[in-house]
């Protein structure tokens, strides 16, 4: 066997009060894609940038044989390690263009080119088959388009080591298939790619081998090709799997029930087509469609996140007039946005102030939660979705992703809501806990809650909902019920394959 | 909370360094029952910094910056003594009450005014509150005609200068802390202010009424600086609207960001605020003591904060905690490949 480019070994992080990794040995081949597997909070991340400077390890770090230590993430990258992260940080101001080449950006005369920039940066785009424009400003993005330009900016530079940490939690199949065609052709160039995903589908198609983690400990490490997807599981929960049953398809009699929201002809120039929507109380409606469908468009407007300019909304038989989310709100309408950093985590608060946050806003600044509510409230919630670690102190910004996530669908839930829209609640979130939040879902509405509920993933989507309602190039094309993933996918696909 | 044992390390050395010039330092002395000694004068001459910098924290910690209150001081000031002196009882009671009265309902509208830049318009805060910065003593000129007013009214002088055991501009400081500190820590308000200096948009989609909270933070430090501006004057009995409150926003700043509270918003410390407060007055005591020339006082000063404000940035404290590394050899194992 070749040498390993990298190999770690014996690495262990500790912050205040978490271990985060003891003692984890990994080693990455040249020519291979390894995932790197384990439940929210297993140290993936943390694994990650140890390896990358972004944490001082204790342990030792090869690189191409030679011991390494790197003084944060820009060394790593001068090093040829190129790593997306989690979180998409890039600089929400600056275009597209400027994003993928920032600090390698061509010069002329000293200063930087920026129509060369520009040009440089779309032929990337177009070899990764993107169509987005290099010019436009990268925060009018949704987060999916961010996330596809941090992969570019990662790939735009020769690197031996190329790191994904959950690079398609808000991808569609397409952008998926063509992010797993661009990782064959580094791999057989001699690439090593180490790749993080919740998605097991995903990880047995793409990766060679992979390396299991657990609350912070090396359990092994494996061929893809050797490992049944139950035992995978096992090795990462420590234990089978038992709420991973297929959650059956919901459909409850809701036609009876009356209808909580009634959207009709609303809409918003440049995001969605005026649309008619109808939401009946305990019902999960799903929302479907590509990346930039507008199915979070659509959900948005719901909410007042974004004002529409044309239409008009009902919720329980009154007119709503949305002029931003408060009204929503003390409606009893709640929104979970896709985009967990820029508009979900309060990053700095405890976990605590963040999963109460929407419930005070909602009581005014007069009328404070009892310290006693609060960890009452905080307690149950996180028992209930299993955060971990289960301190309510903890800025959450030092949580997991997954475990982030959970935090802000707690902070809707204590506000009790009629309506829950979700845009991809389920994004970066382990296997078990998916189900535990799908089964979550099918309670709220057994409830009575009415749930929108949105995800890349189409799978989910016919899983969870009682309807799905399809979008295509911001407009509203169907509505199915009882219905599957390959009849969706028609009507996603243009209709052409539906009749 | 690290922050905090460095703004209160500097403090500490600062008096230290006071003992030693000048062994009588903490003496306190009784006299006419008033209280009198080094201590209690850097407390009283701190009082104005002091309230500015509690305007200052909140409207920082919304991610904002407050430039015109040293403006605010001077109108603040330039108002009440031309009411004063102009009027037909310039030495009652009530003509200084209302003179107070109006000068602070203008300070309220000026703070509204801040407010409306920042939050409606959302200019950014250093431009928004600049804009006052610079009409604001021109303001004060106009209303004093570029002259310095005296006044001679007893109730007013005592606001700045009057004693109730302890000076009376200690107690009203000491006071607006304890309101802010209630006022922000039994309601919601420090919590809701702190969410949306850390993140604005996640704010505003959990509901968070921010346009309110930003609003009421800079009426707040315009109130605030307008009750420093009455102190200022009336311990000299005279509006001077070339000089009353000239660089105090820099004070205020300096003494928010001493106390670790960061200018990118989000956690804010009213301790912090207080130490850092009381560091920039003592260091100007210090240098007035000690005998160092005036002109030098502001190199002295920057000095002294460059040091704080090191020690307390992330970098630097990483090299202080940095710990020899663990040797590494034993925790070496085999590699096993399942297969
Ligand atoms: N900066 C930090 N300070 C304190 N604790 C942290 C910090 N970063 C991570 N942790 C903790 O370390 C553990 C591992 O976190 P990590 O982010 O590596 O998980 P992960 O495997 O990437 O999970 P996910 O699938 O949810 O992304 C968690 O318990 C987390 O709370
Ligand atoms: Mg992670």
């Amino acid at each position: 066997m070749t040498e390993p480019v990298v190999d770690m070994r014996g690495i262990s992080v500790e912050f205040p009060g978490v271990k985060a990794l003891q003692g984890v040995d990994f080693r990455l081949f040249p020519g291979e894609v390894h995932a790197l597997m384990g439940e929210n909070g297993a140290g993936k991340s943390t694994l990650i940038k140890a390896l990358t400077g972004v944490h001082k390890p204790t342990g030792l770090i090869r690189l191409r044989g030679e011991e390494v230590s790197f003084h944060g993430p820009g060394q790593a990258q001068d090093a040829g390690i190129s790593t997306v992260y989690q979180e998409v940080n890039l600089c929400g101001n600056l275009t597209v263009a400027e994003n993928i080449l920032l600090g390698r950006e061509p010069r002329r005369f000293g200063r930087i080119d920026g129509r060369a920039t520009r040009r440089r940066a779309a032929e990337l785009l177009e070899r990764m088959g993107l169509a987005i424009d290099p010019g436009s400003v990268l925060a009018d993005h949704p987060i999916a388009v961010q996330q596809l330009v941090a992969i570019a900016r990662a790939v735009a530079v020769e690197c031996q080591v190329l790191i994904l940490d959950e690079p398609t939690s808000s991808l569609d199949a397409g952008e998926v298939a063509e992010l797993f065609r661009i990782m064959r052709v580094l791999r057989d160039e001699g690439v090593a790619i180490l790749f993080v995903s919740h998605f097991l589908e995903q990880v047995y198609e793409i990766s060679d081998r992979m390396t299991v983690l657990r609350n912070g400990r090396l359990v092994g490490e494996y061929r893809t090709a050797e490992l049944s997807r139950l035992d995978l599981v096992s090795a990462m929960l420590g234990r089978e799997l038992s709420v991973l049953e297929e959650l059956e398809q919901q459909t409850h009699p809701v036609d009876e029930r009356a209808v909580l929201l009634r959207a009709t002809g609303l809409g918003r120039k440049g995001a969605v087509e005026p649309f008619d929507l109808e939401v009946r109380a305990g019902e999960v409606v799903g929302l479907a469609g590509l990346l930039g469908s507008g199915r979070t468009e659509l959900a948005r407007l719901l909410f007042g996140a974004d004002k529409a300019d044309s239409g008009t909304l009902e919720f329980d038989g009154k007119p709503l007039h949305l002029r931003g989310p408060r009204q929503a709100i003390s409606a009893g309408i709640g929104f979970c946005s896709e985009d967990r950093k820029a508009e979900g985590l309060v990053a700095d608060l405890s976990v605590r102030d963040n999963l109460v946050l929407a419930l005070q806003a909602s009581r005014g600044w007069t009328r404070p939660l009892s310290k006693r509510t609060k960890d009452e409230l905080v307690e149950k919630y996180v028992a209930m979705l299993d955060i971990r670690p289960a301190t309510p102190d903890t800025p959450i910004r030092n949580l997991s992703g997954g475990n982030q996530q959970k935090v802000l669908l707690a902070r809707w839930l204590v506000t009790k809501p009629k309506l829950l829209v979700l845009d991809e609640p389920t994004r970066g979130i382990d296997v078990g806990a998916k189900a535990q939040i799908q089964k979550l879902v099918a309670e709220l509405a057994a409830e009575g809650v009415a749930v929108v509920f949105i995800s890349a993933e189409l799978e989910e989507v016919v899983r969870v909902s009682d309807r799905v309602v399809v979008l295509r190039d911001r407009r509203k094309v169907a509505e199915l019920r009882g219905t599957d993933v390959d009849e969706v996918m028609a009507h996603i696909a243009g209709g052409r394959a539906a009749a | 909370m690290n922050r905090l044992w460095w703004a209160l390390g500097a403090l500490v050395a600062l008096l230290v360094l006071n003992v030693v010039v000048t062994p009588s330092f903490f003496s306190i002395r009784m006299q006419d029952g008033h209280l009198y000694g080094s201590v209690i004068d850097i407390l009283k001459n701190g009082a104005p910094t002091l309230l500015i910098a509690l305007g200052m924290t909140l409207v920082i910690a919304t991610r904002g910056i407050d430039l015109s209150v040293g403006a605010v001081v001077a109108i603040a000031a330039a108002v009440t003594c031309e009411y004063i002196a102009t009027s037909s009882d310039p030495g009652s009671a009530s003509t200084a009450l209302v003179g107070m009265a109006i000068s602070l309902g203008l300070c309220l509208v000026l703070g509204l005014w801040n407010g409306f830049l920042v939050a409606v318009l959302r200019i950014q805060p250093i431009v928004a509150t600049l804009v006052l910065m610079t009409a604001g003593r021109g303001i004060a000129m106009l209303v004093t005609d570029g002259q310095i007013i005296t006044v001679n009214n007893e109730t007013y002088r005592s606001v700045g200068a009057g004693f109730v055991l302890l000076p009376l501009a200690i107690l009203i400081s000491v006071a607006v802390l304890a309101l802010v500190a209630v006022a922000t820590r039994k309601t919601a308000l420090g919590l809701l202010i702190e969410a949306v200096g850390v993140n604005p948009e996640a704010s505003r989609l959990a509901g968070v009424q921010s346009r309110t909270i930003i609003w009421t933070v800079y009426v707040f430090a315009a109130l605030c600086a307008g009750v420093a501006g009455l102190m200022i004057s009336s311990n000299v009995s005279a509006a001077d609207a070339n000089n009353a409150g000239l660089w105090i926003e820099m004070d205020a700043i300096l003494a928010v960001v001493i106390g670790g509270t960061s200018l990118a918003g989000g956690r804010y410390s009213l301790t912090g605020t207080l130490l850092g407060a009381l560091v920039i007055q003592t260091l100007t005591t210090t240098v007035y003591t000690a005998g160092i020339a005036p002109e030098i006082t502001l190199v002295f000063k920057a000095v002294v904060v460059v040091v704080v404000i090191l020690f307390q940035s992330p970098k630097v404290q990483a090299l202080f905690r940095r710990r020899p590394k663990r040797p590494v050899a034993e925790v070496l194992k085999p590699q096993e490949v399942a297969s």
